[in-house]
């Protein structure tokens, strides 16, 4: 088996941050801010942020940040939910979640909730239980998760299960990995994992490992590396990882990377990019792949950074 | 080593900004018969200067942007690597126009997730947006039969029998799922036979039983297509397992079930006092070598009566 060519992911992630005039991150300028994160949390599970610079970035996300308390996907974008969680967990990773005005984020992100529980990503009103995860997890880490309704909150995510024990982006939804990955850590930050069918949710996403040892988001559908993310994280989030084959899975992920260039791709000899650097490295984290920083299934970041919000170490 | 394949973009939810009715203000007009008291909601066959005289220019200039918006989602994904330009480029923004429109959006709204579909048909923001109109504005007449086209095209397409099931429980023109079961239990059961390695069938089958763990075991059907596929030469793996949950909700395999059984054991198998779902569980262990882990749990949870 291949090995894990960590200074090469480091210098590629350095790169396409300097990078700001090319196709793929012109089009991609509206979501800078995902791609922060999913950079950014590569290089410290790598054990590399202390070579970014904290101020510079720190200073950016604030610019992106609107009257109304959320933030945009870069500079001059509208606000979002999904930029906005990607904001906060960028703060938490460099320490610096004292910059916000932890109020007027919450506010934002609490006025998503709509009457039936189910969030929306802004103002215009697009519901998707991907929002009740964001909506969950960032105020999780605000601490501050009694400004929604909880019980609703969860009523709704519930109410998007479906009978092959899985979940979709609103009721009768297809059941899709990304989605699970959603319901399952809103479920798990709510400590509502008792909803689930964790012995039949578990076969349908240890079914998700294919014959090249990766792993699909849906029934025939080809491996993709992120689900290396969505389907383990969530199995490990109910106690199931076991049931899926561990050793192939590191070897497809491995298979995925650029090992001239850096960086992973979804499949193998695919063209790179930073988000599947990110789902590919934090899946062989939670695989415990030796040199890697632990990092949690439900708010994706690492543990030390969760321990360091949660319990002050 | 060059890589061309530019991976899928991650999902995006860019919003362009849909004005309020409230600004769509009636002072804009300059309609033929003079300014009118309501607005009327235009079709899309409406001339463009009629568009501008009801509601204003803000209106249509956002209806030009959302056309060429999905002109280039339809007619550059071949040229531009596809998935670059994702539908969700403006389908929130489409929901929104639509919900505006009513009913008359309809037809048009289906057309266009039908588009999409016709070149990528598992598109999850398609199938999604494609529920959202059904349930929201109606035109359910035709989805069942939808299904059942794209489903020719690819019976392993799982987003169309996610719809197909989406349709049997909820579309208001049909009996409900269980007028609906004998009709769609005969539909699956002949996909079954035609590709046994089809997860999603055998998943639809369990799904028309929702709740009625009884009537699954008693139904004579999902017991013979389990034996029907045993009895060939490969594929066994979803007939097993179905076999496996039957017995454990209490079905009595025949001595055929057995037999067939027996002939797919392994040399180094159970011994033969045991039951019937221990040798399933040890056969499944041999056939699908990747969740022998599932499989093993699975032996050491068999109920008294199926051990």
């Amino acid at each position: 088996m291949g090995e894990l060519e960590a200074e090469k992911h480091v210098q590629y992630i350095l790169s396409v941050e300097k990078k700001k005039d090319d196709f793929e991150s012109v089009v991609m300028e509206h979501l800078r801010m995902n791609g922060a994160y999913w950079g950014l949390a590569t290089l410290d599970i790598l054990g590399k942020l202390e070579i970014v610079d904290p101020d510079e970035v720190v200073s950016w996300i604030m610019t992106c940040q609107h009257e109304c308390g959320g933030f945009g996907g870069n500079i001059g974008h509208d606000p979002h939910i999904l930029y906005t969680l990607s904001a906060v967990q960028i703060l938490a990773l460099f320490d610096r979640l004292n910059v916000l005005d932890i109020e007027k984020v919450s506010k934002y992100v609490s006025g998503l909730q709509n009457e039936d529980g189910s969030f929306s990503g802004d103002m215009w009103g697009e519901v998707d239980t991907r929002f009740s995860y964001i909506a969950i997890c960032c105020l999780s880490l605000l601490h501050r998760l009694d400004k929604i309704n909880v019980e609703k909150a969860v009523n709704y995510i519930v109410s998007c299960k479906n009978l092959d024990g899985g979940f979709g982006c609103t009721p009768g939804g297809e059941s899709h990995a990304g989605q699970i990955f959603c319901c399952v850590g809103a479920l798990a930050i709510t400590g509502s994992l008792h909803h689930i069918d964790k012995d039949l949710l578990g076969w349908w996403l240890c079914e998700r490992q294919v014959k090249s040892g990766g792993l699909n988001g849906r029934p025939e559908k080809l491996p993709d590396v992120c689900y290396s993310w969505w389907v383990l994280s969530s199995l490990i989030m109910i106690d199931r990882v076991h049931w899926i084959d561990k050793e192939k899975l590191v070897k497809f992920i491995l298979d995925c990377q650029d090992k001239e260039k850096g960086g992973i791709s979804d499949r193998p000899d695919d063209a790179v990019d930073v988000f599947h650097t990110y789902f590919g490295v934090a899946g062989l984290s939670l695989l415990e792949y030796p040199g890697l920083k632990a990092i949690d299934p439900a708010y994706a970041l690492p543990v030390d950074v969760v321990n360091r919000i949660f319990f002050g170490r | 080593m060059v890589r061309t394949r530019l991976c899928p973009s991650p999902t995006r939810t860019t919003s362009p900004k849909p004005w309020t009715i409230s600004e769509l203000s009636t002072e804009h007009m300059s309609a033929p018969t003079g300014p009118s008291a309501s607005p009327l909601k235009p079709s899309t066959s409406t001339p463009a200067i009629i568009l501008c005289g009801i509601f204003g220019v803000k209106y249509l200039s956002h209806l030009m942007l959302t056309c060429m918006m999905n002109w280039i989602s339809l007619n550059m994904l071949p040229i531009l690597t596809q998935k670059t330009i994702k539908f969700d480029f403006c389908r929130h923004h489409r929901r929104w126009v639509a919900e505006k429109l009513g009913a008359d959006a309809t037809s048009k709204e289906l057309e266009f997730t039908k588009k999409i579909l016709s070149l990528d048909a598992k598109n999850y923001h398609a199938w999604s947006h494609r529920q959202w109109v059904l349930q929201a504005l109606g035109g359910w007449e035709d989805e069942l039969d939808y299904c059942r086209q794209l489903l020719e095209d690819d019976i392993f397409n799982n987003s169309a029998w996610n719809q197909r099931y989406f349709v049997v429980t909820r579309s208001p023109l049909l009996g409900g799922l269980e007028a609906m079961r004998e009709s769609e239990v005969n539909y699956t059961v002949e996909a079954i036979i035609a590709n046994p390695e089809n997860e999603s069938p055998w998943r639809y089958l369990r799904g028309l039983y929702k709740g009625d763990t009884q009537s699954l075991v008693n139904d004579p059907q999902i017991s013979s297509v389990c034996l029907k596929v045993l009895s060939t030469k490969s594929n066994h793996v979803f007939a097993l397992s179905t076999l496996l949950d039957l017995i454990c909700h209490g079905f009595q395999p025949s001595q055929e079930f057995k037999n067939a059984i027996d002939a797919l054991k392994t040399p180094d198998s159970d011994p033969p006092d045991s039951g019937l779902a221990k040798a399933v569980c040890s056969i499944l262990e041999h056939v699908d070598p990747m969740r022998v882990n599932y499989w093993t749990w699975r032996k050491s949870k068999l109920p008294a009566q199926a051990a």
